[in-house]
């Protein structure tokens, strides 16, 4: 759920616990308000009566409340000095509305020549019901207008206060650490926008760096590790010519640089792929795969015969395409080698090609492999230790600079297959 | 007349000059083949040293930029081994020196840092040869002796071994005058062999120069074995003879 419809969603349910209080609160305001203003106006018909009362004595006769509005009845002076004045609401039958309807009653006493009267005036009231009703009846209109102008208020405004959000947002899904991506920050004059955007670019500078340090220390490393191993290497060989070693020893002494070998290898393939992501080669030319993939095969033909695998290229059309030649061959030259190394014997390695793709298939294990991490670095699928776990990971890193899909399938044979684009 | 007779002179001079340096590089001794070595990395340096100088070279050394720049003003080298990362400056500005300075001098540049920069800049200022370290020392004479035959015979040489006669610029072999039919693999490995005589060459540095350096990584190297045993067989009548050293490499011999 979005934060917009959140906030909505729980300013929806806030609100009517929150308006109903509030209605129960006007409502006995306004009562209040309305009751005072009545007894006002009641007490305000006393004062005038007791006013006109000198000059029209005859209003001492007035006894129909329907007629006058107020009732005027003698009592006793015992009567007069208990008398409290009060107000009452009580029911009145309403010619117009035909129905009895609320009134307020103010009975109160006044003293006119020695003679006592009670004096009862009458006002028609609000109906509470009705009032109720209308009150219910505006505050939902209230609600609901209140509701629409949130919604639209969220879907218009809210939208675009949190657009340098969203901005950063689209921006940050696409972003990739090994691709030098620049995050464009929208100007906000909103704190939380700010700090978000100045968090997120000091965090992005700063991730970067340590990845380009990380990036650089793999090279430099490698850089470093090739003397020793070029010295060691060499010394061994050295020693091995000149020493009269039995053939055990040289056997021993083979193994060594052999492994020495291996690390060769190993660190090559680090150098290779940093300097793959560090774009370090950038001499390209309009390559034929036909081509490259004959000459690699006529390199591997005596390989693919010790495993006793066949190689076999059927070719519909040549792929041209745009490359660094050398990452070309090495891109090749590991899926080819990893189909050869990982076909079983006595089978085939087919490779494919059509004007948009090339695919290379071979028997293998009869399980698919994981298509999530065969391309993860020192993932290795087999047991051979001699296998550095980097040939795919490599072949990958070259794919993906160049923007050719390398993927994997199965179908009863392992696919690997690069698909150009146009 | 005299003037011919002096270039007739000059003529059979060069010629007998030529036909001396073959007979040395023919025996494979160097006597008169001066080689330089800048490198700052002491053992390396002493690898380096030890193995050429087993090949009957004159090896000089120079371990830093300034006194590989003086050696390098003073004396005429055939072949200089060049280290791009020197302790006091940039192995391709000794490059860039000699170079301005009209010398001829064969150049191979070795580097821990195969960058695909240098690589272009060092042969673009006229080196022969890029070498990354860590090489094999096999693959050290090989691209030693084939900056020398180049350099020296310009191609017109051929080599012969026992009764063996190779033209490497028409990769023509022949046995006793009879011509044998190499394939592409056979005869680089022949003459790798032949460039690393008497010496071991292991299976990973032979597999390596003949097959490229992406061969690497295969689980073993004895692949290499069905090439070697058909050249063994085109090699019946010659008087050199490739033999296995203990499951690890191959020497070749003369019988």
């Amino acid at each position: 759920m979005k934060l917009l419809n959140y906030t909505s969603k729980y300013l929806a349910i806030l609100l009517v616990p929150l308006i109903t209080i509030w209605a129960f609160i006007f409502y006995y305001a306004m009562l209040d308000e309305i009751y005072d203003s009545l007894d006002d106006g009641l007490e305000n018909q006393k004062v005038l009566l007791l006013q006109r009362l000198p000059t029209n004595p005859e209003i001492l006769d007035h006894k129909d409340i329907d007629l006058w509005n107020h009732e005027i009845t003698p009592i006793s002076k015992n009567q007069y000095e208990r008398f409290e004045e009060r107000y009452t609401d009580t029911l009145m039958y309403m010619l117009n509305e035909q129905d009895f309807e609320p009134v307020r009653v103010y009975e109160t006493k006044l003293a006119y020549h020695n003679d006592y009267y009670k004096v009862k005036f009458i006002t028609s009231m609000v109906e509470e019901d009705d009032l109720i009703q209308d009150l219910v009846t505006y505050l939902i209109v209230l609600y609901a207008l209140l509701m629409i102008t949130i919604v639209i208020l969220n879907n218009l405004m809210l939208k675009k206060i949190w657009k340098p959000f969203h901005s950063l947002m689209a921006q940050l899904r696409d972003f990739r650490i090994e691709k030098n991506h620049h995050i464009q920050t929208k100007d906000t004059t909103i704190e939380e926008f700010k700090l978000l955007n100045t968090s997120v670019t000091t965090l992005i500078n700063q991730s970067r760096a340590r990845f380009l340090e990380q990036q650089h220390f793999i090279e430099n490393a490698s850089h470093e590790l090739q003397t020793p191993l070029a010295i060691s290497i060499n010394k061994l060989e050295l020693f091995i010519e000149n020493t009269n070693l039995s053939g055990e020893d040289v056997q021993t002494m083979a193994s060594i640089l052999d492994n020495l070998g291996r690390l060769t290898r190993l660190n090559k393939s680090l150098l290779l792929i940093s300097k793959i992501e560090n774009k370090q080669f950038v001499d390209e030319e309009i390559l034929s795969f036909k081509t490259l993939i004959a000459d690699i095969m006529d390199d591997f033909v005596d390989f693919a015969a010790h495993k006793n695998v066949v190689l076999d290229l059927e070719t519909l059309s040549d792929v041209t395409f745009l490359i660094n030649k050398d990452l070309a061959i090495i891109l090749l030259t590991n899926l080819i080698k990893n189909a050869i190394i990982h076909g079983h014997q006595n089978n085939t390695v087919t490779i494919k090609m059509n004007e948009k793709e090339i695919s290379i298939s071979n028997f293998g294990g009869k399980e698919p492999l994981d298509s999530d991490t065969v391309f993860a670095r020192f993932k290795k699928i087999s047991t051979d230790k001699k296998s550095t776990g980097l040939g795919l990971a490599i072949a990958k890193a070259i794919a993906e600079k160049y923007r050719i899909k390398l993927s994997y399938t199965f179908n009863g044979q392992h696919t690997f297959r690069l698909s150009f684009p146009k | 007349m005299t003037a011919t007779l002096v270039a007739l002179f000059f003529y059979t001079l060069e010629e007998f000059l030529n036909d001396y340096r073959f007979q040395y590089y023919n025996c494979l001794k160097h006597l008169d083949m001066k080689l330089l070595i800048i490198e700052d990395e002491p053992e390396m340096l002493e690898n380096m040293l030890k193995t050429l100088e087993r090949e009957h070279y004159i090896v000089e050394t120079a371990s830093d930029y300034k006194s590989a720049l003086h050696k390098i003003g003073v004396y005429h080298y055939d072949c200089i081994l060049l280290d791009i990362t020197l302790p006091d400056g940039n192995g391709l500005e000794l490059l860039k020196a000699l170079k301005s300075s009209g010398k001829d001098e064969g150049v191979i540049i070795v580097s821990a840092k195969d960058s695909l920069d240098d690589r272009l800049i060092g042969l673009n200022l006229g080196a022969d040869d890029y070498l990354p370290k860590p090489f094999h020392m096999a693959e050290l004479h090989a691209r030693v002796k084939a900056v020398l035959r180049r350099r020296h015979f310009e191609g017109n040489s051929y080599i012969t071994i026992g009764n063996l006669t190779i033209q490497p610029e028409n990769r023509q072999v022949t046995i006793n005058a009879n011509e044998i039919t190499l394939n592409r693999k056979e005869y680089d490995i022949l003459m790798y062999l032949i460039t690393n005589k008497t010496r071991l060459v292991t299976k990973s540095a032979l597999a390596e120069h003949v097959w490229g350096d992406h061969i690497d990584q295969s689980d073993s190297f004895d692949f290499i074995y069905s090439q070697i045993k058909n050249l063994r067989k085109k090699l019946e009548h010659a008087t050199i003879a490739i033999e296995a050293v203990y499951g690890v490499g191959y020497k070749l011999e003369t019988i």
